[in-house]
C-alpha cells in the first residue's frame, strides 16, 4: 500500500520538502500528483527524521502545497531494458517519444549503475576505425575507451560526431556498432540534425537516442546521460553488442549540476561547480569500458563545448583528467575550412598504443604516427618563425618543412565529413606526404619500414613528377 | 547494546541516534546490508558516520551496529601480489561472490585465512623477545621474505614456537610476560589505519632511490625515505611516470595506491606487472608490489580511506627492515574526498571549499614516510618513500592542494604540458623542479659513481638553464646573433634534452636506465661539450664540429642493450678524440 503525503511544505528551484514521511529512503523515487492530475517525477535527496528534501525531476510550475499529492515509490529511478530499444527515441526520462509503443521490458534496471570492478575490466586494445584519418591515425580510438571531443561554439562537432557514429567499426570483423545517442540541453536544429543523419545513411536501425533538449527541464538533464549508459550497458554486456555512446553537450550536464547545487545551497568549487563535479562525471564516464568475460563493450565519446575555448575551465579540465586523451577541435583550422578541423597537436588518445601496430592495423603505423608528429610539428614551427625572419630566412630543409606543413593540413586532416578512409588508405597517405621529405630526416621511423615503405612510395612519387 | 538507529542519510554521510556508547573513528556496520562506515563525529548521542559504500535505499530507523574497533588493516603474509580497494577488501574475492560489479554489503576477509604458509622460526624456547622482534619468517613471494614480528604490546619469554605449514590464524608462539600471563601470537595482526606505527627513531634519508629515469636520478634525485610530488595537467604524463617509479626504483616492496584515478589505468597496472621483470632479480614485479585500487567510480569515502590503507601496509613492511616506496595517484582527488565529505558535514570551508584542515592531514600522511630504526633489539633500519600524483585544475600550481603539498615535500617534479604535446617524454620541466637531496647526495654519487659526478651534473644543468636565456634572444633576434660559444651551448643542451632527458618509456631497452649507463651517457655528451668549447677558441667550422658522425653514436646510446654499454661507450670516447683531432688538423 502506497502512502500519499500532502504535506509539501516548501518549494524552492528544483528542490521541495515533505513533512512527516514514514519509511522514506535516500534516493527513493517519488510522484507528485497536481490538482489537475498530471503527475510529475522527483526523487528522495536528503531524508532526515520525518523531513524528506525531494528534487524535482521536471518543473515545479503548477505545484501546490495544499493540493499536490506526493508518493514514494519504494525504488529508485531505473530504465526499462529491451533489444527493442534499437531504432527509438526517448526522452531525457526514457519514455518513448516517437510514437511509438512502449517497450516491453525484458527487465527494470536501476540507472545509477554499479561502479566496475577494477580487477573485472579487459584492458581496451582493439582498433576502431572511425575512417578519419587525423583519429585513425594520430590519435588512434580503441574498443572500450573513453575520448572526448573537446569542441567550442560554433565549430562542427555535430558533424565529426555523425561522422564517427556512422563510420566506426572494428577491422576484420563484420559486426557494426550499435550507437546510444543522448543529447543533453542541445538545440532542437542539433539534434535534429543527428536524427535526419542517422536515418539518410540507415544508421538509425541500430541507433537508441535519447533526446533532451535545450527548453526541457533541466533536472532532467541529470538523469539523460545515465538512462543512455544504463541501456547501453544492457546491450553491451548481456546481449554481447559494441556500443559507441555519444553524449552532447556535457557542458550544459554540468549546468544543469550547477543549478541543482546551488539550490541545495551546497559550498561551490570552482566556478561555481559543485566540489563533487570531479566524481560526479566519473561515475558516468568510468561506465565506459570492457569486462573480462563479456564479449560486448562499451565506447564513449562525451561531447563538450569549452566556454571562451578555454581548456582549463572546470568542465573540459576535469573530464580530461579522467578520460583516456581527447580530440581537441581547433578554430584556426575551421577558419581554414579544414574539415574537420581536428588540432592533432593538442589531442591524445592514451590507448593508442596497445591499439596499433603489426597484427593491428599495420607494422608502420606507430613510425608513420610519430614521424608525422614531428614533421607537423617542425612545419608548425618555421611556418612561426618564416612570419617573423620572412621566408628567406629559411633553410632548403624547413622550405620543405612548412610546405609539408601545408599539405599536411590540406591534404591529411581535410578529409571531408563524407569520406571514409580505410587504416591502410590513410598511412599511404600519410608516406606520400613524407617522402616529400629528405629520407635522411625520418629519425623516426625504423630502418625495416624505412626500406619497405619509403622508397616504395619515393618512386611513385618520383613518378608523378 | 551495541546499537543505534538512523535518522538521516544524505549521501555517504548518515547520522545515527542512540550512539552515545560509540567511540569516535569507530567502524560501523549500517542497516540489514552491513555497509562499513565509520563515526567521524559525535554530538550528543548522535553519531556522523561516513559510509563507504552506496547509500540508496537507507532511511531513518534502520540500525547501525558498532564494531567497537576503528578502521583497520590485517596484516600478514598473502599482502604482496594483491590488489585491494580502498578499505583492504581483495578485488578478485569480490569479484567472485559478485561478479564483474562491485556490489554493495559484500564482506571478504582481506587475508586468505586458508592458505598454508610454510612458518620458519629464528628464536627457541627459552628466549626472551621485546615487541618489534622478529621470531620466525614466512617466504611470501619469491622476493619477499615476510618476518613475523612480535607485536608491540607483548614482550617476555618464548615459552612455545611451532615450525611448519600453517595458516594466519594459527597460533605459532606463546610468549609468557613478566606476569606470567601466556600471550598467543598467531601471523595475522591487525592496525588501525589513521594511528602511525611506532619506530625507535627517524634519521635524515641520505641513500638515493634509484628509479632508472635519467631526468630524475641526475638532475632531481629521490632519497629512500624521501618524499617527492608530481603535478602536472591532464596528458602531461604523470600516471607513466607514476607507473615508471613503480616498476623500476630500487625499493624491495612497492605499495601502489590508484585513488580516484582511471580503472584501465589500474588494468593496465595487474595486466602488465605480472609479465614485466625486475632488472635486479629478474622475477616478476608482482612480486614486490601491492595494488590498491579505489577507481573514480568507487565510493568516495572509500576514497579518502585508501591511502591510509597503503601507508600502514607500506610501514608494516618498513617495520621488518625494508625499503618501501608508496605511490598515491592522486592525491588531489583525496583531497577532494575530503571536501566532499567536509561540505556534508556543514563545515566552514576553507580555500576554494577545501576544509581548513586539508594542509594538517596532507602533511600527517607525508610525515608517516622517512626512514627509521624499527623497534626490536636488534637495531633494524627500514624506510618508506612517498610519491604523490598531483592533479591540480587547469594545471595552476597555486591551487590548495599543490600548495599544501610544496609545503611538505622536498622533491618537485613539475610536469608541463608543453613538453607534452612536443612529445618530450617524461615532460618534467628541468626548469621548474627541484630536489632539496640534490647537495645531501652529491658525496654519496661522487664517492659510489664516479668523482666528477656531481661536477658533470652541475655542468649540465647549467647549460640548460643558458639555453633558455639564450632562447630567448634567439626568438627575438635570429640565431645569427650568437657568439660561436653560445651556439655551442645551445648545441650541447639539445643534444643533453634530446639524447639525455627524452626517455621512451615504451623502448625495452629505454624505459630503464643503469646507473652506469646514465652516467656514461651523461659523460659522453659533456666530453664532447668541453671538447669542443677549448677547439672553438681556434677558427672552426661550427657546422662541421656538430656534423660529425661520433654525435650520431651519441644520440643511439640511449637505446644500446645493457650488455654493450661499455663497449659503445669505449668506442665513443676514441671517436670523440680521433674525429676531433681530424677536424682540428684539417681546418688547421
Amino acid at each position: 500500500m502506497i502512502k500519499e503525503y500532502r504535506t509539501i511544505n516548501e518549494v524552492y528551484g528544483p528542490l521541495m520538502i515533505v513533512k512527516d514521511v514514514e519509511n522514506v529512503k535516500y534516493n527513493e523515487l517519488g510522484e507528485i500528483e497536481l490538482s489537475n492530475g498530471e503527475i510529475r517525477k522527483c526523487k528522495v535527496l536528503e531524508i532526515d527524521g520525518s523531513n524528506a528534501v525531494v528534487q524535482l525531476f521536471e518543473s515545479s510550475a503548477g505545484i501546490n502545497l495544499a493540493d499536490s499529492k506526493v508518493r514514494f515509490l519504494g525504488k529508485s529511478l531505473d530504465l526499462p531494458v529491451s533489444k527493442d530499444m534499437l531504432g527509438r527515441v526517448f526522452d531525457g526520462m526514457g519514455n518513448p517519444m516517437d510514437n511509438g509503443p512502449q517497450i516491453i521490458p525484458d527487465k527494470r534496471v536501476d540507472v545509477n549503475g554499479e561502479p566496475m570492478n577494477p580487477a573485472a575490466r579487459n584492458y581496451p586494445s582493439e582498433f576502431i576505425q572511425t575512417g578519419i584519418s587525423s583519429i585513425d591515425t594520430l590519435n588512434t580510438l580503441v574498443r572500450g575507451q573513453k575520448l572526448p571531443i573537446f569542441s567550442g561554439s560554433g565549430l562542427p562537432h555535430p558533424e565529426l560526431a555523425a561522422q564517427i557514429a556512422r563510420q566506426a567499426r572494428v577491422l576484420n570483423t563484420d559486426t557494426n556498432f550499435v550507437v546510444v545517442f543522448a543529447t543533453m540541453g542541445i538545440t532542437f536544429e542539433e539534434s535534429d540534425f543527428f536524427i535526419q543523419d542517422f536515418k539518410k545513411t540507415g544508421a538509425i536501425d541500430r541507433t537508441v537516442m535519447f533526446i533532451n533538449l535545450a527548453n526541457d527541464p533541466p533536472i532532467e538533464r541529470i538523469s539523460t546521460p545515465r538512462m543512455a549508459l544504463t541501456a547501453a550497458e544492457y546491450l553491451a554486456f548481456e546481449q554481447d553488442m559494441h556500443v559507441l555512446v555519444i553524449l552532447t553537450d556535457i557542458t550544459y550536464y554540468a549546468d544543469a549540476l550547477r543549478e541543482v547545487s546551488a539550490a541545495k545551497k551546497e559550498v561551490p568549487g570552482r566556478r561555481g561547480y559543485p566540489g563533487y563535479l570531479y566524481t560526479d562525471l566519473a561515475t558516468m564516464y568510468e561506465r565506459a569500458g570492457r569486462r573480462k568475460g563479456n564479449k560486448g563493450s562499451i565506447t564513449l565519446i562525451p561531447i563538450l563545448s569549452m566556454p571562451e575555448d578555454d581548456k582549463t575551465h572546470p568542465i573540459p579540465d576535469l573530464t580530461g583528467y579522467i578520460t583516456e586523451g581527447q580530440i581537441i577541435l581547433s578554430r584556426e583550422l575551421n577558419k581554414k575550412s579544414i574539415m574537420p578541423p581536428i588540432d592533432v597537436m593538442p589531442s591524445l588518445s592514451r590507448l593508442k598504443d596497445k591499439g596499433i601496430g603489426k597484427d593491428k592495423t599495420r607494422e608502420d603505423h606507430s613510425d608513420v604516427m610519430n614521424q608525422l608528429f614531428a614533421a607537423y610539428s617542425r612545419g608548425r614551427e618555421v611556418r612561426e618563425l618564416a612570419i617573423i625572419l620572412g621566408e628567406a630566412a629559411l633553410t632548403e630543409t624547413d622550405k620543405l618543412y612548412a610546405k609539408f606543413a601545408e599539405s599536411f593540413e590540406n591534404i591529411y586532416i581535410n578529409q571531408g565529413f563524407y569520406e571514409n578512409r580505410t587504416i591502410e588508405e590513410s598511412l599511404d597517405l600519410g608516406w606520400t606526404l613524407l617522402v616529400k621529405l629528405p629520407r635522411s630526416e625520418m629519425k623516426r621511423v625504423r630502418d625495416a619500414n624505412l626500406n619497405k615503405y619509403y622508397d616504395k612510395f619515393k618512386v611513385l612519387d618520383n613518378g608523378q613528377d | 547494546m551495541n546499537k543505534g538507529t538512523i535518522i538521516k542519510v544524505s549521501g555517504p554521510l548518515i547520522v545515527a541516534g542512540g550512539m552515545k556508547h560509540a567511540n569516535m573513528f569507530d567502524v560501523v556496520k549500517v542497516s540489514e546490508y552491513g555497509l562499513i562506515g565509520e563515526i567521524i563525529e559525535m554530538r550528543d548521542d548522535l553519531a556522523s558516520i561516513q559510509v563507504y559504500e552506496e547509500t540508496s535505499g537507507l532511511g531513518p530507523g534502520e540500525t547501525v551496529e558498532t564494531t567497537n574497533m576503528p578502521l583497520s588493516v590485517e596484516l600478514a603474509p598473502g599482502i604482496i601480489g594483491g590488489i585491494f580497494d580502498g578499505i583492504q577488501r581483495p578485488l578478485e574475492d569480490m569479484r567472485k561472490i559478485s561478479g564483474n560489479t562491485i556490489k554493495r554489503g559484500i564482506s571478504v576477509s582481506s587475508i586468505d585465512r586458508n592458505k598454508k604458509w610454510d612458518f620458519k622460526p629464528v628464536k627457541k624456547i627459552g628466549d626472551s623477545v621485546q615487541p618489534g622482534d622478529i621470531i620466525g619468517v614466512v617466504q611470501e613471494t619469491v622476493l619477499i621474505e615476510h618476518r613475523i614480528m612480535v607485536p608491540y604490546d607483548v614482550s617476555g619469554k618464548i615459552v612455545h614456537i611451532e615450525e611448519g605449514s600453517y595458516n594466519v590464524t594459527e597460533i605459532v608462539v606463546k610468549i609468557q610476560n613478566e606476569r606470567n600471563e601466556i600471550k598467543e601470537i598467531c601471523m595475522l595482526t591487525k592496525w588501525p589505519v589513521r594511528r602511525q606505527r611506532p619506530f625507535k627513531r627517524k634519521f635524515a634519508p641520505d641513500a638515493p632511490l634509484v628509479t632508472g629515469q635519467r631526468s630524475i636520478d641526475t638532475f632531481f634525485p629521490l632519497t629512500k625515505g624521501g618524499i617527492a610530488a608530481v603535478p602536472g595537467p591532464f596528458g602531461s604524463g604523470k600516471t607513466v611516470v607514476q607507473h615508471q617509479l613503480a616498476k623500476w626504483s630500487d625499493a624491495d616492496i612497492v605499495v601502489y595506491i590508484g585513488c580516484g584515478e582511471r580503472g584501465n589505468e589500474m588494468t593496465d597496472v595487474l595486466m602488465e606487472f605480472p609479465q614485466l621483470m625486475d632488472p635486479r632479480s629478474n622475477e616478476p614485479l608482482m612480486k614486490r608490489t601491492v595494488l590498491i585500487a579505489n577507481t573514480s567510480d568507487m565510493p568516495v569515502a572509500a576514497r579518502e580511506a585508501s591511502i591510509y590503507t597503503g601507508i600502514t601496509i607500506a610501514e608494516y613492511y618498513r617495520d621488518m627492515g625494508y625499503d618501501v616506496a608508496i605511490m598515491a595517484d592522486s592525491t588531489s582527488r583525496w583531497a577532494e574526498a575530503l571536501r566532499e565529505m567536509s561540505a556534508r558535514l556543514e563545515e566552514m570551508p576553507g580555500e576554494e571549499g577545501y576544509p581548513a584542515y586539508l594542509g594538517s592531514r596532507l602533511a600527517q600522511f607525508y610525515e608517516r614516510a622517512g626512514k627509521v630504526m624499527t623497534f626490536g633489539s636488534e637495531d633494524r633500519a627500514g624506510s618508506i618513500t612517498a610519491i604523490g600524483a598531483v592533479s591540480p585544475p587547469g594545471g595552476d600550481l597555486s591551487e590548495p592542494v599543490t600548495q599544501a603539498t610544496m609545503r611538505i615535500v622536498k622533491v618537485f617534479w613539475s610536469l608541463d604540458s608543453s613538453l607534452a604535446y612536443a612529445r618530450h617524454f617524461p615532460a618534467i620541466n628541468w626548469l621548474t623542479s627541484y630536489s632539496l637531496y640534490s647537495s645531501k647526495l652529491d658525496s654519496w654519487s661522487d664517492n659510489n659513481i664516479a668523482k666528477d659526478y656531481s661536477k658533470l651534473t652541475k655542468d649540465a644543468m647549467r647549460l640548460l638553464q643558458e639555453e633558455a636565456n639564450l632562447q630567448e634572444i634567439v626568438r627575438l633576434v635570429g640565431i645569427d646573433a650568437l657568439s660561436k660559444s653560445e651556439r655551442l651551448v645551445l648545441e650541447a643542451a639539445r643534444s643533453l634534452r634530446e639524447d639525455f632527458l627524452y626517455q621512451d618509456a615504451m623502448h625495452p631497452n629505454d624505459t630503464y636506465c643503469s646507473v652506469n649507463k646514465r652516467y656514461k651517457l651523461l659523460k659522453a655528451i659533456m666530453d664532447f661539450y668541453y671538447k669542443s668549447k677549448e677547439l672553438i677558441k681556434k677558427e672552426i667550422d661550427l657546422d662541421e664540429l656538430f656534423k660529425l658522425p661520433v654525435r650520431e653514436r651519441i644520440s643511439r646510446a640511449r637505446l644500446v642493450e645493457e650488455a654493450q654499454i661499455n663497449d659503445h661507450f669505449r668506442k665513443i670516447d676514441d671517436e670523440l678524440e680521433s674525429q676531433l683531432k681530424h677536424l682540428f688538423e684539417v681546418e688547421a
